[in-house]
This record gives structure tokens, C-alpha cells and sequence, in this order.
């Protein structure tokens, strides 16, 4: 029987098969930022172990940078501290290190791929559970915890059990204003942000072959909101022609040895899924959160629903919970909803066509009057590249903020946060209560549809603003 | 970390669903770099007002739940953000166990890192002991003889990986473990995948 993408991957690196069903996998490569990681170091160094590749691993400050100044020494001292504690650990076990005034500097998934440090075939971890961002080049790429970073650095092999295996056949002509990001919440709110768990996620389909790079990326990313920790997308030209050339992806010959092996990691055509299942694209249509999880997910031109509508217990209490946090009331117009702020960015969706897609939204328009919106490249040199194409001035002229690269108002731990109450349109991926600040209220969405929120002031159907509504 | 044999308590029910890691450790207080000391920040959010001030109504901050070493929730506990904050909160305010229908796969790989132990049991079983530990039931979680007790009747058997229960049960440096016992498969290991795929090899990667 064939093998899938992720059964070659798993079978590539097991060091050893345990009884109880799981393995020792052999990691080939860790990404390490500075919020997950201090204690990783704290339980290396107490037991005076090294970090047994050192080279494996590439570090980068992303999650506390200030998005507004760069000036050294940071201003906050705790992300001072943090910032520093880093730099300190990676310097004393000769770790490579991209420091946070270098323009390569940027949000670990957007630079990893970036660079070519992400490969096909790879098993990569990460302390962040977003590391399901990277499967979209083919590789084993997981979510851990900080003591597993450690596990990680002095063992190079983490113990994890076998993931069920998931495909889904993404078919049909999408729409314009359909991204990979309204295919991910789409997905999200069919299945649930539990709806995978267990499972490791195969995207497949013509929709995916016809995808670049970055929304393969963007709709790996999410893959841990519908609960499973691995995301993957099998190899193709698409991906080899991105990889070609990045600084540290194999050069010459060897980039040609590699790429023979990994024209051999997609799923054979007689593999079998534990469960697979079909989305039509050309029924999807461009979506908005409207809750605290990102299942809920729903055309932008619906209306906020019912918790009357949900018959199970626990769920139908989520959703009045979700709708009292948010300040919705059921039968609410969607369209209707006024923002406050307008976050663009993330490790969702914060690379050059991210920018591209809402630049082209923005241009010649003028951000709505109380509106504050923030576009945060992923890198540095996504923030180049979007200079040097005029993105920043359109952003500029708009009316936008235009930032330095980080995580910025995603995950809320460098002062850029929405205060009590305040609601956003953001390019990020979790609603959570208090995600994005204490008592802020976000809605998820595409980078066109948050440029289309930040110009009227209220969630858009960009497809409207635009003249694309048929 | 500290071995997980048996623990005998009250417990707490937050019949919710897809509680996620924020909610439990709020991202702000990721800037401390402690392990040790977090229990003042678990579910703080849901706990005290922004000036600090305790809100009314938590069940962990509600008599006699506040010594609950039991924790049941609903579907896709832990989901979310990989910040094992989450982990060293719950365990720093004295919860030792939690169950629920679902886990967040990467919250309950670090929980076993850290002695707290999580128990999936099927969505009617967590709701009806929900229910008892609302009543005040007794839990009795003991990890040796594999079995959960609610006020004195086994319920459920504790179902899992024997590696994972003895690393519960014995508390054990996992790093010293692979170490010790894998080392040398590591190496050879490496040595092969070497050979096989050198581009992941080259140190010109700096």
C-alpha cells in the first residue's frame, strides 16, 4: 500500500519505534524566539549539557520587539530583558542568530522559509505553535513547549506519538477576494478548532497546486486552529523554484541531490487517509470571525447567529459567552459591525503578497476617520521589498501606519494591543478572548478585507467596495 | 519534576468549550521568565479585574473549590498557543489533573513534561462528572492502579501510553532519559540521515 506525504516523513526519521505506539523522531531542524525559550536554557545549563547541533538551530527575537523603535537599548525593560536573555543563550552555545537590527530579522515562520531554512522532508520544531506554518514546503514541521525546546537542543529527537492522518481535496474556481485565509476559516468553522485534532492535515487538490507559496503558508498556519498541530502541503515546482536560490537552502549540485529526494515525498496515489474530505471552493466566499474561536467563522454577508440556534449544551453557552465578550447580538448585519483598529500582519498573513492584496485595496483610498491601522511586515526584508514596489507609500498615503517587522498586535506583547472594549479587523489568526489585549475584541479576516475595514470603518465586503460584486 | 502516583480531592468544573492557552496564562505575563511562582496568573483574566481587583464567581476562587486538585472543562482544553505558562500556572495553583473530552495536543504534551496529568474521557462521561463535582463529589485519580473514582466508584480507567504513565509516575528528566538510553541511537542515527540527505549537514548555514 503507498505511503502518504506524512507517513514518509514520520518513517524518514524515527530513531526508534516504542511499544506504545510512539517513536523517537530525529529533528533536523529548531527555530528558537526569545519568549519560548529562556527556560529552555535555564534546564540545559543546569545540568551542564550542550546543545548537541548547534548549527540546527537558528534564533531570532520576534514576539516583544517594538514595531515603532529600534532604537537600542529597548525601552521596555522586561522586553529589554527577554530580548537580551536571548542574544546572551544563543552566544554562549554558538547558536546562529539573527539580531533584531538586521534586516533578515522578522517572525520566525515568516523568515524560516524566507531564508531556506525551512526544506522539504525536514522534521522542524519550534516553540510556537504556528510551527504548522512551515509543513506548507512539505516537511514534519510542530508546535512544542519550552521544555521540549530544551529536549530538543540537547538531544536533536523529540518522543511524539503518531499522528491519524487527514486529507483535504480543496476543488473548484475560487471567486477574487478568496484567499487561502477564507478557505482556512471556512474549513475552521466546518470542522471546529478541534475538528482535526490527532490528526496531520494534507492540503491537496487543484486549488492547492494553483497556490503560491504564501498562501500555501497561510492556510498551513492555521491548521493548529482547527486543532491539529501539523499542517502539509506535498512539494512541487511551485516550491522548488521558491526554494532556489535562498541563502541557506543547498546551492549547486547538492540543491539538485536534494531536490531528487524531495520529488519523492508527495503521497502516492493509492495512499489511504484515516479521513479525508472535500471543499469546494467556488462556494466559499470571503469570511469574517464573529466569536472568541476561530470557528466562528461566516460569509461576510451574513448575520451574526443565535447561541438559541446550537441544541448542545456547552456549545450553545459558548456562544452566548463569545457573543457577550464581543458585543454582538444575534441577527446583527455582519456589514454592520463598526472597528476600531485595523491590525496587518502576523505570521498569517504578513508576507509581500499579504501586502500586495492590501495595498491594492488601499490605493487611492483614505482610512476611515476614527480608525487607527497598523500594517506590520513580516520581515525586514518583506518591508524592503514593499518599499521598493511603493506598497509602504500607498500604505502611507492612506493613512496607515507602516511598521517595523514582529508579531506585533497578534499576540499583544510589545505594547501594540487594543485597549477595553476596542474591536479590530485583523489579519491574525485567534479571536481569543483578550488575544489581542485585555477586553479587545477581534475579527478575523484577509489582508484585502481588514484594507477594505480600515477604509469604511466597518467589516466590508471588499468585493463591494472594490466594484468586483457581481 | 515531581512523580504523579495519586491524589485524592474536590473537583472543579468549567463546563466550556475550547479553552485556550491565553485564556488560562494571559500572553503579558509571558514576558517573566519563571517557571516557578505563575499560579497568581492562571486565568487571570477570568479572575481579577484589570486593576486587580478579584471578580466575583470563579469557580477556582469559589469555597470549597479553591483546594480543587481536579480540574474538568470541556471540549479542546489547552487549544492554542504553544506557551507552556499554561502548564506551570495550573501546576503552580495546585491543579494536578484535568479532564476533559479533547486536548490541545501541544498543552498536553507539556503537561506531561510537568506531572500534571490529562485525562480524555468521552464528552457524556466529562458531563455527567462534571456534574457530580458540582454536587462536591470526591475524585480519587490514581495513576499505580490506573483507575478514576468519583466518590468512591471507579468511573474510568486511565488509558495511556506506558511510556507516558511512567514518566508521570516516576517524574522523569526526560532530556536524561534520551540521553542516556538513546544516546547512541541518536548518534548512529544521525551518522545514516548524514549520508543520506548531507544538505542538511553543510554548517555553511551561519
Amino acid at each position: 500500500m503507498g505511503r502518504t506525504l506524512y507517513d514518509k516523513l514520520w518513517d524518514s526519521h524515527v530513531i526508534r519505534a516504542y511499544d506504545d505506539g510512539s517513536a523517537l523522531l530525529y529533528v533536523d531542524k529548531h527555530l528558537l524566539h526569545e519568549v519560548s525559550t529562556p527556560q529552555s536554557f535555564i534546564a540545559i545549563e543546569k545540568k551542564n549539557r550542550r546543545v548537541r547541533r548547534p548549527s540546527a538551530n537558528l534564533a531570532v527575537p520576534d514576539h516583544v520587539v517594538s514595531t515603532v523603535d529600534r532604537h537600542l537599548p529597548i525601552a521596555d525593560p522586561l522586553a529589554r530583558a527577554q530580548t537580551q536573555r536571548l542574544v546572551e543563550n544563543v552566544a554562549r552555545h554558538d547558536i546562529p542568530f539573527i539580531p533584531l537590527n538586521d534586516k533578515r530579522q522578522g517572525i520566525v515562520h515568516v523568515i524560516g522559509p524566507e531564508q531556506g531554512f525551512t526544506l522539504p522532508g525536514i522534521v522542524l520544531a519550534c516553540g510556537d505553535s504556528h510551527t504548522s506554518t512551515h509543513g506548507a514546503f512539505g516537511c514534519l514541521a510542530f508546535g512544542i513547549g519550552a521544555s521540549e525546546c530544551g529536549i530538543v537542543m540537547a538531544t536533536q529527537a523529540i518522543r511524539q506519538q503518531r499522528a491519524r492522518t487527514m486529507r483535504v481535496n480543496f476543488v473548484g474556481e475560487r471567486s477574487p477576494f478568496v484567499t487561502a485565509k477564507d478557505i482556512a476559516l471556512a474549513l475552521i468553522a466546518r470542522i471546529g478548532a478541534n475538528g482535526a485534532a490527532g490528526h496531520a492535515v494534507e492540503y491537496a487538490g487543484p486549488v492547492i497546486s494553483a497556490m503560491s507559496m504564501a498562501e500555501r503558508l497561510t492556510l498551513c498556519n492555521m491548521s493548529i486552529e482547527a486543532g491539529a498541530r501539523v499542517g502539509l502541503i506535498a512539494p512541487d515546482e511551485t516550491t522548488f523554484a521558491y526554494l532556489r536560490g535562498r541563502p541557506m537552502a543547498p546551492k549547486g549540485e547538492m540543491f539538485e541531490r536534494a531536490l531528487a529526494y524531495w520529488r519523492t515525498l508527495p503521497s502516492d496515489s493509492d495512499a489511504v487517509f484515516d479521513r479525508e474530505l472535500t471543499l469546494d471552493v467556488s462556494q466559499v466566499e470571503p469570511h469574517v470571525t464573529w466569536g472568541t474561536s476561530p470557528e466562528d467563522a461566516a460569509p461576510i454577508g451574513s448575520r451574526v447567529p443565535s447561541p438559541d440556534d446550537e441544541a448542545e449544551p456547552t456549545r450553545r453557552e459558548r456562544r452566548r459567552r463569545a457573543l457577550a465578550y464581543m458585543g454582538l447580538k444575534p441577527g446583527e448585519a455582519l456589514e454592520n459591525i463598526a472597528i476600531d483598529v485595523v491590525f496587518i500582519g502576523s505570521c498569517t498573513n504578513s508576507r509581500i503578497e499579504d501586502l500586495r492584496a492590501a495595498a491594492a485595496v488601499a490605493a487611492g483610498r483614505r482610512v476611515a476617520d476614527r480608525v487607527k491601522a497598523l500594517v506590520v511586515p513580516g520581515s525586514g526584508l518583506v518591508r524592503e521589498q514593499a518599499e521598493r514596489e511603493g506598497l509602504a507609500k500607498i500604505f502611507l498615503d492612506a493613512g496607515f501606519e507602516w511598521r517595523e517587522p514582529g508579531c506585533s498586535m497578534c499576540v499583544g506583547m510589545n505594547g501594540d494591543t487594543l485597549a477595553q472594549s476596542q474591536r479590530s479587523a485583523s489579519t491574525s489568526n485567534r479571536n481569543f478572548e483578550g488575544r489581542q489585549g485585555v477586553g479587545g475584541r477581534t475579527h478575523l479576516m484577509s489582508p484585502a478585507m481588514a484594507a477594505a475595514a480600515a477604509i469604511t470603518g466597518h467589516l466590508t465586503d471588499v468585493r463591494k467596495l472594490t466594484g468586483a460584486a457581481s | 519534576m515531581t512523580g504523579f502516583k495519586s491524589i485524592e480531592s474536590l473537583g472543579a468544573y468549567m463546563p466550556e468549550q475550547n479553552i485556550d492557552t491565553d485564556a488560562i496564562y494571559p500572553a503579558r505575563y509571558l514576558l517573566l521568565m519563571d517557571r516557578d511562582g505563575l499560579g497568581p496568573y492562571l486565568f487571570r483574566d477570568r479572575r481579577f479585574d484589570k486593576d486587580g481587583a478579584p471578580k466575583e464567581g470563579f469557580i477556582l476562587d469559589t469555597e470549597p473549590f479553591s483546594s480543587a486538585e481536579v480540574l474538568i472543562a470541556g471540549s479542546g482544553f489547552g487549544c492554542g498557543s504553544s506557551r507552556e505558562q499554561a502548564v506551570w500556572a495550573l501546576t503552580g495553583f495546585g491543579v494536578r489533573c484535568v479532564i476533559a473530552p479533547s486536548f490541545g495536543e501541544i498543552f498536553a504534551g507539556n503537561a506531561l513534561k510537568n506531572g500534571l496529568l490529562t485525562l480524555a474521557l468521552p464528552e457524556e462521561m466529562v458531563a455527567r462528572i462534571g456534574a457530580a463535582a458540582q454536587r462536591g463529589a470526591r475524585f480519587r485519580v490514581d495513576l499505580e492502579e490506573r483507575i478514576l473514582c468519583v466518590d468512591n466508584e471507579i468511573v474510568a480507567s486511565i488509558d495511556l501510553p506506558e511510556g507516558q504513565r511512567m514518566a508521570l509516575l516516576n517524574g522523569w528528566d526526560e532530556t536524561d532519559i534520551l540521553l542516556r538510553e538513546e544516546g547512541e541511537a541518536i548518534s548512529g542515527f544521525e551518522a545514516q540521515h548524514r549520508m543520506a540527505q548531507p544538505w542538511l549537514f553543510s554548517e555553511q548555514s551561519k
